[in-house]
């Protein structure tokens, strides 16, 4: 047992201050059990949003030392609690209270992006046949657990707040896995460059660095949608060669 | 996407909380670029010493015409320097092709996220503050041009084509057959550039990654999987073969100019 400072975001909607907590932490304790001891002995009122504990509900995104990471999946003995360690919450959303963001921001734009939208029924009974190499690919998106911490990091909503113009990496996968879906017929590339401006991404890959389900965001998803993006709006060969095959 | 957003705060330039070496891969990066571009401009604007034997400096290949002022070396497709080449811009024939593989790097996917940070701190870091408050990304002019990407990459296996007839080349010494070190030189250069090439993000989608459905494109598939191999060491390769191509010119320059002697293996 030893003693460490967690230096915790402590306010609300407006402004906030960091405050430092002492705590004896032991091996094989996470952050969240950290955060949770602290609530435990000196600051009841701490408001910190949690659920699964085990890396899969997405609950508990914060910034540890500046880095997005989920406080239950990161071990204190990855971290240098020899000195104050900052626990933040997200900066790409507003503070509700202490650890909490206000992450509603993205259910909206989840709700704007085109639905699944299957071709006819492959069978009599409403049944689709499907190979498994061509769902291999959706499937790495699916494992998404929606903690958002890749438009936490993303420095076009983190630093330039353009949460106007661009969706952010979490649903530029989620496009991604209704796009590359064999079964899906909807088009949604006209969107992605004009009302979802995936042409803001550039390519920095901190999306793919902190995604805690290391998902290949920005080779496997927003790459190829912006490829698909060139060919609809910025190959004139391509469109020559559609012209002629349409004649 | 009107939202009821509270103001976010902004990070001022290089304000993070990170207290891990976060500057340390951007100035690598910064650093080895620049040194990159220094060497190949300076390189390219020589016109001497590009070619020793049978080895040609990756540079000034295809060697279109011979330097200004050199003699024929047996390597060049169209002759000597023509005379209707204006005398006032400093050309060599390095000049006239390094657009096409710099082009080709400069839209790569993989240097543009790299050198957004380190050249243009746009971020410096992930989760570092930025120097600026505008930002456009890549959907306006100029950087809207990082889209002509797959151009360049027709004209980069092009490239690997030709890459490779020179590498057969450095075989056909004038004793005849042989392998000397700048042969292995040469032949390791294009096996790295056609591994940087062939993992290419706009290869991958133009092979198969555009398709939903590849398995009833059994050779679309097949294609797909293996660039998608390479893909996953786009970063590795588009290092070693930047690293590689510019070695490979200081041996042939170096070889030329009879600072080093190049060993004959058989």
């Amino acid at each position: 047992m030893t003693q460490a400072t967690f230096s915790i975001r402590r306010g609300g909607r407006e402004g906030g201050e960091l405050v430092d907590y002492e705590t004896e932490v032991s091996e094989g304790m996470v952050v969240l059990d950290a955060v949770h001891q602290i609530q435990a002995e000196s600051a009841p009122d701490l408001a910190c949003r949690w659920n699964c504990k085990a890396g899969k509900c997405g609950s508990c995104s914060a910034e540890i030392n500046g880095k997005p990471q989920l406080m239950c999946m990161t071990r204190l003995d990855t971290i240098d609690t020899t000195k104050p360690v900052t626990i933040e919450p997200m900066r790409a959303f507003p503070p509700i209270k202490d650890l909490i963001s206000d992450v509603s921001w993205n259910y909206e734009v989840k709700k704007r992006i085109k639905k699944f939208k299957p071709r006819p029924p492959d069978a009599e009974d409403g049944t689709w046949r499907m190979q498994q190499s061509d769902i291999d690919r959706v499937q790495e998106f699916r494992k998404c657990i929606e903690c958002y911490l890749c438009q936490d990091v993303c420095h076009v909503l983190r630093d330039h707040t353009k949460h106007d113009e661009f969706m952010g990496p979490r649903f530029l996968v989620y496009t991604a896995a209704l796009e590359m879906h064999p079964l899906d017929t909807e088009n949604r590339i006209d969107e992605l460059k004009d009302e979802f401006g995936i042409g803001y991404c550039n390519i920095t890959k901190c999306c793919t660095k902190v995604c805690p389900e290391h998902i290949t965001i920005t080779d496997n998803a927003i790459i190829p949608l912006k490829e698909r993006v060139v060919d609809e709006h910025y190959d004139p060969l391509r469109k020559l060669v559609k012209i002629f095959r349409k004649k | 996407m009107a939202t009821n957003l509270v103001t976010i705060t902004r990070r001022g330039f290089g304000e993070t909380a990170r207290t891990d070496l976060w500057w340390v891969t951007p100035l690598l990066t910064f650093l080895g670029f620049g040194a990159f571009i220094v060497y190949s401009t300076w390189a390219a604007l020589q016109g001497v010493h590009y070619t020793y034997g049978p080895y040609l400096s990756p540079f000034y290949s295809p060697l279109i015409f011979e330097a200004q002022g050199q003699a024929l070396s047996g390597h060049s497709w169209f002759g000597l320097w023509p005379a209707w080449m204006p005398n006032w811009l400093p050309l060599t024939p390095a000049l006239l092709i390094l657009w096409a593989p710099g082009g080709f790097r400069f839209t790569c996917y993989y240097y543009r996220g790299a050198y957004y940070k380190a050249f243009w701190a746009d971020p410096p870091a992930c989760a570092v503050g930025e120097p600026r408050h505008n930002y456009r990304g890549e959907r306006r002019f100029p950087l809207i041009l990082q889209n002509v990407h797959r151009y360049f990459l027709y004209v980069a296996l092009i490239f690997i084509v030709i890459l490779s007839y020179d590498a057969i080349l450095a075989t056909q010494f004038s004793d005849g057959f042989g392998i000397g070190v700048g042969t292995i030189v040469l032949t390791v250069n294009v096996i790295l550039l056609a591994g940087y090439t062939f993992g290419c993000h706009s290869l991958r989608h133009l092979v198969g990654g555009g398709c939903d459905v590849m398995s009833d494109k059994p050779v679309r598939q097949g294609l797909w999987n293996w660039v998608s191999k390479l893909n996953r060491r786009h970063m590795l390769f588009a290092w070693m073969s930047l690293f590689w191509v510019g070695f490979s010119d200081f041996y042939v320059r170096m070889c030329s100019m009879g600072v080093i002697t190049d060993y004959r293996i058989f």
